[in-house]
């Protein structure tokens, strides 16, 4: 099939961007989105010029480097996939696609697709960890856990900090990727001694980062390619409030 | 962490909102409950007796205070956080798809607050400040059922107070679930409760405060006098015109 596509280009950090339109041809629809951007920049490189940068690195779904945003949708219009994940069988022949990188001032755009991420390290920085003694690695199994608890912390732990949510959200919140990092670890035994540090030094972060305020729109959950709910932010505004509102200091 | 920083969190400003919310949720039932009695055609006699003891009863009135403090706190946070949010996002989308994966009046609380204060401020002007006038340097307590009579008569007052009701009703649909979300309430066992009385409460009281012009109104115009047919007749002149 061939298609139009509409390119978000900035050659850096600094520099004003804008949209440069590229024809594709013979895009076979097995392909992956990412492999339809491949065969453009082949293109470009053969012809002598720039090819468009973009992030990718696993290409299954589960490194959270890829980043486009699809015709207005982060990812793409599929439910519950990247946008390594999305194959060119959803378009036809003839269509116009318009790729841009996240918009936040959070994550400033390196280069073309590339944006900075670095404000989610330095979150999980603040306190998305456990802390644990040197020596023999304890046994996993020694503390027993409940059924649905352990479940609920696999589910939150499969986020895999791409940044949809903030992309998607109109407040340009980082809340979903925040609640589900705070929730993993506060639904655990292993998490529970730091619990309270643990939500308002993160939170904290997440606010000194410059990341908006959630108002449970429910964009971030809608386009969330792993299916993070709501839920944990639900969680984490009350870890929050046992956080404030505890006697402890935190 | 004190209690300034505490409440000065994107989460923590998330929780005034809500707390502020629910206030104004439950003056919407105390409020409703006693407007409702207009319904009695009994030329608000009892209306009167109730809206005698909201005017002056010391508590009430200390409580209407800090209602008024709150509705302010409540919509002046609303504005900066909304005002805050837009601008961290300097460079916008060229293609968005919004209606894709959310619901338009969760995206526009904002608006609807604005109209929903926009409408109290014509409320206000036509009932709680003169009867506070009048309380105040005039003659004493006004007789509220017979200036909302007198209001409702006109049909563009009328029109107001439904359009008023409508943005309500959306700005709740949002804001009674949104509250118990920020209070960590909604979870998996309670959120499809906690979601449809929302829902309910968004209809049904924005519906009855909204009836009470339209009934006004066509009592005014004789309509609960008239003959069926002669209902209509009248109703027909009208879609003519």
């Amino acid at each position: 099939m061939n298609l139009t596509l509409k390119v978000w280009r900035q050659k850096n950090a600094k520099a004003k961007g804008s949209f440069e339109t590229f024809k594709v041809s013979d895009i076979s629809s097995e392909m992956s989105f990412l492999e339809m951007f491949d065969v453009l920049n082949e293109k470009l490189i053969n012809e002598g010029k720039e090819p468009i940068a973009f992030d990718h690195d696993c290409r299954e779904g589960i490194c959270g480097s890829c980043s486009m945003y699809v015709n207005g949708r982060p990812h793409g219009p599929w439910k519950h996939t990247t946008v390594c994940q999305l194959h060119m069988r959803e378009y036809k022949d003839g269509d116009t696609i318009t790729v841009e990188p996240w918009r936040a001032n959070s994550f400033p755009v390196i280069k073309d697709l590339v944006t900075d991420r670095s404000a989610f390290d330095r979150i999980i920085q603040a306190g998305g960890y456990i802390s644990v003694n040197t020596g023999n690695a304890v046994d996993a199994n020694a503390i027993p856990i409940e059924k649905q608890k352990a479940d609920d912390s696999f589910a939150a732990a499969a986020c895999i900090g791409c940044g949809a949510c903030v992309a998607a959200c109109p407040n340009t919140s980082g809340m979903l990727f925040l609640s589900a990092k705070v929730s993993h670890l506060a639904l655990l035994p292993q998490g529970d001694p730091e619990r309270k540090k643990r939500a308002a030094d993160m939170i904290h972060q997440h606010d000194s980062e410059g990341f908006g305020s959630c108002t449970n729109i429910g964009a971030c959950e809608a386009e969330c390619p792993k299916g993070i709910s709501l839920e944990n932010i639900n969680r984490m505004n009350k870890e929050y409030m046992g956080s404030i509102f505890s006697g402890s200091k935190v | 962490m004190n209690w300034k920083t505490a409440f000065s969190t994107n989460i923590g400003k998330k929780l005034i909102m809500g707390a502020t919310g629910i206030f104004l949720v439950i003056f919407l039932l105390v409020h409703c409950y006693i407007n409702a009695q207009v319904f009695f055609n009994d030329g608000g006699a009892r209306f009167n007796e109730l809206a005698h003891f909201m005017g002056t009863n010391p508590v009430i009135r200390t409580v209407e205070i800090g209602l008024f403090v709150f509705l302010f706190w409540h919509a002046i946070l609303g504005m900066r956080l909304y005002f805050k949010n837009k601008a961290r996002r300097s460079v916008g989308y060229a293609v968005t798809a919004r209606s894709q994966n959310s619901n338009w009046y969760s995206r526009s609380m904002a608006i609807l607050g604005t109209l929903i204060l926009l409408f109290l401020i014509i409320h206000l002007r036509n009932f709680w400040g003169p009867n506070r006038y009048s309380q105040t340097f005039g003659s004493g307590e006004r007789d509220l059922f017979s200036d909302m009579a007198e209001h409702f008569s006109n049909i563009f007052v009328v029109l107001v107070y439904v359009a008023g009701c409508v943005a309500l009703a959306w700005h709740l649909v949002h804001g009674f679930f949104s509250a118990f979300q920020t209070f960590g309430l909604a979870t998996h066992r309670y959120k499809g409760i906690i979601k449809n009385v929302g829902i309910a409460f968004s209809i049904i009281i924005p519906l009855i405060f909204a009836l009470m012009p339209l009934w006004f109104y066509a009592g005014a115009q004789g309509w609960f006098d008239m003959h069926p047919s002669v209902f209509m007749e009248h109703m027909a002149a009208a879609a003519q015109f």
